[in-house]
């Protein structure tokens, strides 16, 4: 039995295909399971950190140095696919990270903007969302931190390739680039989906349930990647 | 050439309220932490702090020592939220300037190169450009015609930074996987002063380590001050790692109790308390 944490670690992997050449940053575990996946699998060139100031191969051979400062120049640089959180994310793909009410006074203060405002102008920026509910998928975000499609303008690096959360996986490829549904985590209803969504997301008439990992790729999860099983701390059964 | 010694007391002895401070590592790391709590000894606040924030901070903050902060984040790393600083923001306890990593950087070198500010490709579209007004933008001359933020120098009156290791003329060396920007902030200081676990003679710098790890030049150090656990409780990579429990006792301590336990006396009576209680 595949298990929900393992298709989300497959929806997170199918963000970096076809990257190419590319640092790959997942935050959080199950992206960062995924981003392993997908470099012992389909997308072999990708770069990995080992989350602080190394580039390390999948059996944790140094290959590279990236410090802070050398990070910020990939990331201006455009050859990366960042994968972030979010606290609030709406229907254009505004992201928040900083605070929740007003601003000046925050009802809850959090991290900060952080990287958001960079990723999102200069390199593919995705998200990962572990519990989807009407609190994170808000009809407008308290404050933009990752740019949304509506303030992005001509930004010409701008690029929101997907949002995977624990119930399944969401683009922005409709004419206004509103959130639109690309695929059910198997076990999920469309309901679900709705009801756990502040806004009106697009709903193509025939959406495909996530895809099946192959038998490598479970091995790979289950055996060689995350034996721990630390993915099911942040999705549960 | 001058012997820069001095100590964290005296460090601070120099510095005064309204001042804009600097300081370098980044979250719980590196930070320089003795010269944070000997700063929370003194009578000095109505401080602009610019920071890649951690619990210096979260401190700072607590004892209402921030008029201004400039930030990306602040954070602990291991413990994502600041319980002080949230607590602070969340009171209005100071003005923010809120703004991204990669600005933040870029208006860092803008002071170290004196540049009223440089270009940069973050920001726009985003809300720092509604809670901070005073940010500009500046039009490309060239036929791109791009926009970007014009991101105003950082300039600093004084930077605090902590480093592995240093030589009594001021010369810097980090010896962990990352420099973070604690060059960057002394050289956008008027004065620069430097905190390290050890100080070494001059020719013991390169002696098991290459040049490449002398990060901070001695033209832009004002004062270097030996501090042997000098960024407790924050990393301090390869000399000692974080001090995760007592981060954490830092984290759900009410800050007058805190206070009271490990910032009362000298950095000697912390490190004494601080070894108690582990």
């Amino acid at each position: 039995m595949t298990t929900r944490a393992e298709y989300c670690v497959i929806a997170c992997a199918e963000a970096w295909r076809g990257g190419g050449e590319i640092l790959a940053s997942p935050m959080g575990l199950i992206p960062s399971v995924g981003a392993r996946l997908a470099r012992l699998t389909f997308a072999p060139d990708l770069l990995l950190t080992d989350g602080e100031a190394t580039i390390v191969r999948p059996d944790g051979t140094a290959e590279g140095w990236l410090p802070y400062r050398q990070h910020l120049t990939l990331v201006t640089g455009g050859r990366r696919h960042v994968m972030m959180g979010a606290s609030q994310i709406d229907r254009y793909g505004n992201q928040n990270i900083s605070c929740i009410g007003d601003w000046e006074r925050p009802k809850r203060q959090l991290l900060g903007v952080r990287g958001a405002p960079v990723n999102t102008l200069n390199n593919p920026t995705s998200y990962w969302i572990p519990r989807h509910s009407r609190r994170v998928f808000v009809e407008k975000v308290d404050m933009v931190c990752g740019v949304g499609y509506d303030h992005a303008g001509d930004a010409r690096y701008h690029r929101i390739p997907r949002v995977v959360s624990d119930l399944g996986v969401f683009d922005f490829a409709t004419p206004d680039h509103a959130m639109r549904l690309v695929s059910l985590h198997p076990g999920v209803t469309l309901d679900q989906v709705r009801e756990a969504t502040s806004f009106d997301l697009t709903v193509p008439d025939d959406v495909p349930p996530t895809r099946e990992p192959t038998a490598e790729e479970l091995r790979l999860i289950r055996e060689v990647i995350d034996p721990e099983n630390t993915r099911a701390r942040e999705v549960g059964a | 050439m001058s012997d820069k010694t001095t100590t964290t007391d005296e460090v601070v002895a120099g510095l005064h309220s309204g001042m804009t401070l600097g300081i370098g590592g980044w979250g719980s790391r590196r930070k320089p932490m003795a010269l944070v709590r000997a700063l929370l000894r003194s009578d000095v606040t109505d401080l602009t702090i610019v920071s890649y924030g951690g619990p210096d901070v979260g401190m700072l903050a607590a004892a209402g020592r921030i008029r201004k902060l400039v930030a990306p984040f602040v954070t602990l790393d291991s413990i994502p939220l600041e319980p002080h600083y949230r607590a602070a923001r969340e009171r209005g306890a100071f003005e923010l300037m809120e703004i991204d990593e990669a600005m933040f950087m870029w208006g860092l070198r803008a002071a170290a190169n004196r540049l009223p500010f440089l270009p940069v490709r973050a920001g726009i579209g985003s809300d720092v450009m509604r809670v901070n007004p005073g940010l500009r933008t500046v039009t490309s001359p060239y036929d791109d015609g791009e926009t970007f933020v014009a991101m105003p120098a950082l300039r600093l009156d004084a930077a605090l930074v902590h480093v592995n290791r240093a030589d009594r003329l001021g010369n810097g060396q980090y010896l962990g996987p990352d420099p973070y920007f604690d060059d960057l902030f002394c050289e956008a200081a008027d004065s620069a002063y430097m905190s390290c676990e050890r100080i070494v003679d001059t020719a013991e710098l390169t002696k098991d380590a290459a040049a490449q790890t002398l990060l901070v030049k001695r033209h832009v150090v004002t004062g270097v001050v030996e501090a042997p656990n000098g960024a407790h409780f924050t990393s301090c990579a390869p000399d000692y790692g974080r001090d995760e429990a007592f981060q954490k006792r830092y984290a759900t301590t009410p800050w007058p109790q805190f206070a009271a336990r490990y910032l009362s006396g000298d950095e000697q009576e912390y490190r004494s308390a601080a070894r108690e209680d582990s």
